[in-house]
């Protein structure tokens, strides 16, 4: 009997084990279920009905198809204040969805914040999981993609969620100049919560369904009695043209990512990467013809300096970072036989400014431009028309001085390849910042059409020649002698001198042997840059 | 050029064959012009010639120059100073501003450009001066040679009516009518007794149509004539009247003339130029299909007739008007040398402008009658810088971003005055070339014209290439059944591109998508990075128009789009702007005009830029949720719909105004465009005074 019982014991045994187990895989499957429905249907379709996705939807979008490997599904939040801890107010994954997935076979780490769970609220469950895969973004060498929609800190949870922020914003800041980051805002985004996306290399929102603000609307109006509405304060086109806190704004959830996914192909993975080089259909040595006659005869005239980078660039194609604002700076990323570089260039089609002058929006925009440009090893080229700083009281009392300094000192710091193009008028001060010789530009080239000078030929002649007559002889007599690329190629402050139209194949050229540049600055703790 | 004098009968192939390009650095002078070379290099012209005009005409007078040895001089405005034909000349003077008034019209600029440069002869081109009178008086006064005809033919043509009583006395034909004023109905009854109907009755005051009445009857024509007088009298107060036959759905077909100054005079064949909009020709052809040996030879003759009648000499053009039974009737002759004057070249083997210079200089001609032949077929398409969706082309202007001319194709020849970066600008023509084809046959040589439209790069400016390909592919242009009504009857309610039917609409949609996947596949492909999953089949949604169609591709070209198979292949080049495919069996080339992040492609396939949207199938499940945004609306908000110049503001803020009532006038080319409200409204602000320029689109009124 013995040898009957052992045996129904142990089967009894086996038969519980397996029981407990299957009820273990049936919770895992139950978890997982309700992970990815998040807030549940009704939310879902709440969130549509404003025409925005779902943060599942959205990584799917932005990622390669089934490359998504999400992390910390079964996280939950850990508060038991107000009612919390009941069971229907937990969510497998709190309000965020993270993980890694690839973009065109390039690996990215995401978090996308699910507004349908607590509005998206931050819970230190949330800040944890976003930064578990910041850290391993980090480690390998990726870039982090941020899809925000959040309504802020979850209240219930008080100084955690107040952590949680910090514990983000520390890894924003070190990851700064590591790996790339890049936010996009696709709902709201409010309070503390706005410093993780500036803190990013680049913000970019969803037209109509996204905001940021320090204080919303109601603080507004009973602190300073602004009657403003959310899409005036903090909306994509505040931000995009007044503000300068957005890169750039999209129509709605899919053109966004679609756009994202666009954008991420033209940056490295991290610092240790070259700048990324994709197969190309364009040639090196394409001439351009249309650059022959490009910039107009009178100095006064304006023409499109889009028109010049595009036509340069591989495939006209030409991703412009902040195109609405500071429009007498254009900045963007392009491809010079399938490499990735940064542009910058000033603008003299602008309305408003009449001149390309630099001014302090433009100065930041550019600088901002240049540093990251700098410290993601990706070459910039830069094309030059500049009649210098814009004058006024506006200028001078908003600190010209300081923030014209902040393009400098990019330039200046700058140690990636740098190739620059004079096309029509470099004057004064602004001529030194522009990616010059003298700030240990790699190549320079003037167009013929190029006037390397202090200023322009009537306001120097009216020094020079203060109070005498014949001016219009003076001035004729300066323009001969310095509207032209030649005291600056005589000194070797330009390096050639080039048809407009051999212009992209120069350039591709320079970059192959600019590849293996090798510069490093004086070591320092950080460098200080004029903020 | 000197290696290419070979025997005439090649010559005249050769001529219709390509021109080079200009494009390539500078090449503008060294031109490998493959002309007729009937020219004798012992026969002496002029040392140095000036051309008074600009754009393509110049650039083709001076090929001649350089094929003769003729040193050429160049006037241009100040705008035009880097202008091809400012390239291309020896010597270039500039004349004045951009305004035509101020440059090219501008006599004394020019004269004192002939003095300082020691021209011997100006060749006019065709505008301009090239049919001033005073002009070749000038010339003459100097002892410079015009290269057109004698003052008193100018003269003598220039003026309609005077020019149709020399017709008559030359036996040429001309609209039957009567001469004088009618008066009395009896008189108009025996009149039209000798006309036969239909006969036009019109104001002798009148003009645009005010007055004016078409008879096919007596009943009409009683009553027509009562009516025109009364409306004669109120519009004009003026009730005299005239009748003159009308002449139904005519084709126009001119004959070329070339006279030289010893009283020889030769027809060079007919150009069919009905195909017209606003009086302007679009598309042009030479022989016609309406001519008969017969009918050619009648008309050749009279034309000869008359250019002998005011002792013409050089190359002139006589207009007739055609109607349906091959009755002929002379309109106007035209003392220069025409714009459509390659199709003439291409089938006559003749250089004209070099006949033009040597007849200028006194030589004879060189031909007789018998010796002009008809070899094959020529057509040609004016392209234009215009939107042909309004009013079937309103000038556009924009800089050339980029121009390549389809001379990769055999027998293709372009005559352009412009390159990639050149401006269009408001103040010329907008014509950006002349594309004309030539084959054995004329089915030939509308093939190669399809092709021909389908390779023309064009980027920067709206153009009317959609226009002429659905001309030179409509049933009815293909058959020959056309008339100078041929636009307004084909497109009744204006043209609105190429219509798709199931198979192209198909064929457009595979090609989008497979663009579309070729992209995708290209973005995968980064140095050093991990290989990213294998995929070889893509289920996508393709928008077009107000539809999407599933369509699915496969990494070996087959596409099936809404369940039927296509198959596509091509050089998948993302960087050219043409798109060489074979799309089952068939090969067309479509152009990529743009493509963005967002899957949205402009494609021109048939001549005409479909808007395609392509998506991945999950793309496009999410995109369903995508909020429609509201356009702004437009109707408190007037826009120029084209570049110009403002002439006139009507209102200012805080007018009324009505439905209908004029806002402001545009003036663009020439052509004044009244603006007016779309609805009853207050006006709100005024963005735009006289005499600024604005652009497409800016905005000029807003009303409340």
């Amino acid at each position: 009997y013995s040898i009957s019982y052992r045996v129904r014991a142990a089967s009894a045994k086996l038969a519980k084990q397996r029981e407990s187990h299957l009820s273990v895989k049936e919770r895992i499957d139950k978890k997982r279920t309700a992970a990815l429905v998040g807030g549940g249907q009704k939310r879902i379709d709440a969130q549509h009905k404003k025409g925005k996705l779902t943060a599942r939807e959205r990584v799917e979008l932005l990622l390669d198809p089934e490359s998504f490997v999400e992390s910390d599904m079964f996280v939950e939040h850990r508060c038991s204040d107000f009612g919390m801890e009941q069971d229907r107010n937990k969510f497998p994954g709190d309000s965020v969805v993270t993980g890694r997935g690839r973009i065109n076979g390039r690996l990215v780490y995401v978090f996308s914040q699910d507004f349908t769970v607590f509005g998206g609220s931050l819970s230190g469950a949330h800040a944890q999981k976003i930064c578990k895969i910041m850290d391993q973004a980090m480690t390998v060498g990726a870039p982090v993609i941020g899809l925000n929609d959040s309504g802020g800190a979850r209240i219930q949870e008080g100084v955690e969620s107040l952590a949680g922020y910090a514990d983000i914003f520390l890894r924003n800041v070190m990851a700064s100049g590591v790996v790339p980051q890049i936010s996009l805002i696709m709902g709201p985004c409010a309070g503390g919560a706005v410093y993780s996306p500036a803190l990013t290399d680049f913000t970019f929102m969803v037209k109509d369904t996204s905001y940021l603000f320090i204080t919303g609307p109601d603080v507004v109006k009973s602190v300073t009695n602004e009657d403003v509405t959310q899409e005036e304060l903090g909306g994509a086109k505040t931000h995009t043209t007044v503000s300068g806190v957005a890169h750039h704004a999209f129509e709605n959830d899919v053109e966004a990512l679609l756009n994202v996914r666009e954008f991420f192909n033209f940056l490295p993975l991290s610092n240790q990467d070259p700048a990324p080089m994709r197969e190309c259909h364009d040639c090196s040595d394409r001439l351009v013809h249309s650059l022959d006659t490009i910039v107009p005869f009178e100095t006064t005239k304006a023409y499109d300096m889009l028109d010049i980078i595009q036509t340069i660039v591989d495939e006209s194609d030409f991703f412009e970072i902040m195109p609405s604002y500071a429009k007498n700076i254009v900045v963007g990323f392009a491809r010079m036989n399938g490499r990735t570089v940064g542009i910058v260039g000033n603008q003299p089609k602008v309305k408003v400014y009449i001149i390309s002058c630099l001014d302090i929006n433009s100065s930041v925009k550019g600088a901002r431009f240049v540093r990251f440009c700098d410290a993601f090893n990706i070459p910039i080229i830069t094309f030059v028309d500049v009649p210098g700083f814009l004058p006024g009281t506006a200028q001078e009392y908003g600190g010209i001085i300081r923030h014209g300094a902040k393009l400098l000192y990019a330039f200046a710091e700058a140690t990636v390849p740098k190739i620059t193009i004079i096309t029509r008028k470099a004057y004064g001060g602004a001529y030194d910042v522009m990616s010059s010789k003298h700030l240990r530009g790699d190549v320079n080239y003037a167009w013929p059409t190029a006037e390397v000078a202090v200023m322009g030929a009537k306001g120097a002649v009216q020094i020079i020649f203060r109070g005498k007559e014949n001016q219009a002889e003076a001035e004729a007599e300066y323009v001969e002698k310095f509207a032209n690329p030649f005291p600056a190629a005589v000194r070797g402050f330009v390096d050639d001198i080039i048809e407009p139209s051999t212009t992209r194949k120069r350039i591709c050229r320079d970059l192959e042997v600019l590849a293996s540049k090798k510069q490093i600055n004086p070591w320092k703790k950080h460098a200080n840059i004029p903020l | 050029m000197a290696a290419h004098r070979v025997s005439p009968s090649l010559n005249r192939l050769l001529f219709a064959v390509k021109y080079a390009s200009f494009q390539s650095g500078g090449c503008a002078v060294h031109c490998n012009a493959q002309y007729s070379t009937v020219h004798s290099p012992s026969e002496k012209t002029f040392d140095k010639i000036l051309i008074a005009n600009r754009g393509e005409i110049a650039c083709r007078v001076m090929k001649t120059c350089h094929k003769m040895g003729i040193q050429t001089v160049a006037v241009h405005s100040d705008v035009d100073s880097s202008a091809v034909h400012v390239k291309m000349a020896d010597e270039a003077v500039c004349v004045g501003p951009a305004p035509t008034s101020k440059s090219y019209l501008n006599m004394d600029a020019i004269m004192d450009a002939i003095r300082a440069t020691g021209a011997q002869a100006v060749h006019p081109g065709y505008g301009f001066l090239s049919e001033n009178k005073e002009f070749a008086k000038r010339l003459a006064a100097e002892g410079v040679a015009f290269i057109g005809p004698d003052t008193h033919a100018i003269m003598a043509m220039g003026d309609k009516i005077e020019s149709k009583l020399i017709a008559k006395a030359a036996n040429v034909n001309t609209i039957p009518g009567y001469d004088g004023v009618v008066k009395v109905w009896a008189h108009i009854q025996a009149f039209v007794l000798l006309l036969g109907y239909p006969v036009m009755i019109k104001a002798s005051a009148g003009g645009g149509g005010k007055g004016m009445r078409i008879a096919w009857n007596a009943e009409e024509t009683r009553e027509g004539f009562r009516f025109s007088s009364q409306e004669a009298a109120s519009s004009f107060g003026d009730d005299r009247l005239l009748i003159e036959k009308f002449i139904d759905n005519p084709r126009h077909i001119e004959i070329q003339v070339l006279a030289d100054k010893h009283g020889n005079a030769l027809w060079l064949n007919e150009r069919e130029c009905s195909i017209q909009r606003r009086n302007q020709k679009v598309v042009e052809e030479a022989p016609s299909t309406f001519l008969d040996p017969v009918t050619r030879r009648a008309m050749g003759e009279q034309a000869v007739q008359l250019a002998k009648a005011v002792q013409y000499s050089s190359a002139g053009t006589v207009e007739f008007l055609v109607d349906s039974k091959k009755n002929f009737y002379f309109l106007e002759m035209n003392t220069r040398l025409q714009v459509e004057h390659p199709i003439t070249e291409c089938i006559t083997g003749l250089d004209l402008v070099e006949q033009m210079i040597r007849v200028a200089k006194g030589y004879q001609l060189q031909h007789k009658q018998e010796d002009i032949p008809i070899n094959g077929w020529a057509i040609e398409s004016r392209v234009y810088a215009e939107d042909p969706y309004k009013s079937f082309g309103l000038p556009s202007i924009g800089r050339l971003s980029k121009y390549q001319e389809p001379l990769n194709l055999s027998n293709v020849r372009v005559d352009s005055g412009i390159q990639e970066g050149s401006d269009i600008s408001i103040y010329y023509d907008p014509m950006i070339s002349k594309l004309v084809t030539y084959g054995a046959t004329r089915a030939e040589a509308l093939a190669r014209m399809e092709d021909a439209l389908d390779n023309y790069v064009i980027r920067g400016v709206t153009h009317n290439i959609p226009l002429l390909r659905e001309i030179i592919t409509h049933p009815r242009f293909i058959s020959g059944d056309i008339s100078t009504n041929f636009l307004p009857e084909v497109y009744p309610d204006g043209f609105k591109g190429h219509q798709l039917d199931l198979d192209t609409r198909r064929e457009l949609l595979a090609s989008a998508a497979a663009l579309y996947i070729t992209a995708q596949l290209r973005s995968q492909k980064v140095l050093g990075d991990l290989s990213p999953v294998e995929c070889s089949r893509w289920e996508l949604y393709v928008q077009l128009e107000d539809g999407s169609h599933s369509v699915e591709v496969t990494k070996s070209g087959n596409v099936e789009v809404d369940g039927g198979k296509v198959e596509v292949s091509g050089q998948w080049n993302l960087a050219s702007p043409l798109l060489p495919l074979t799309i089952n069996g068939t090969h067309r080339t479509l152009q990529c005009l743009s493509r963005d992040a967002s899957g949205r492609i402009l494609l021109q396939y048939l001549g005409t830029s479909f808007k395609v949207r392509v998506l991945s199938k999950l793309a496009a499940e999410f995109n369903s949720y995508m909020p429609e945004k509201v356009p702004e609306d437009t109707s408190s908000i007037l826009r120029s719909p084209m570049p110009g110049t403002v002439v006139a503001v009507s209102v200012k803020p805080g007018d009324p105004v009505a439905e209908g009532q004029e806002i402001c006038v545009i003036e663009a080319m020439k052509m004044q465009n009244s603006l007016t409200a779309v609805k009853q409204a207050k006006v709100k602000s005024v963005h735009c005074k006289p005499g600024e320029t604005v652009g497409e689109g800016d905005l000029l009124v807003e009303l409340e």
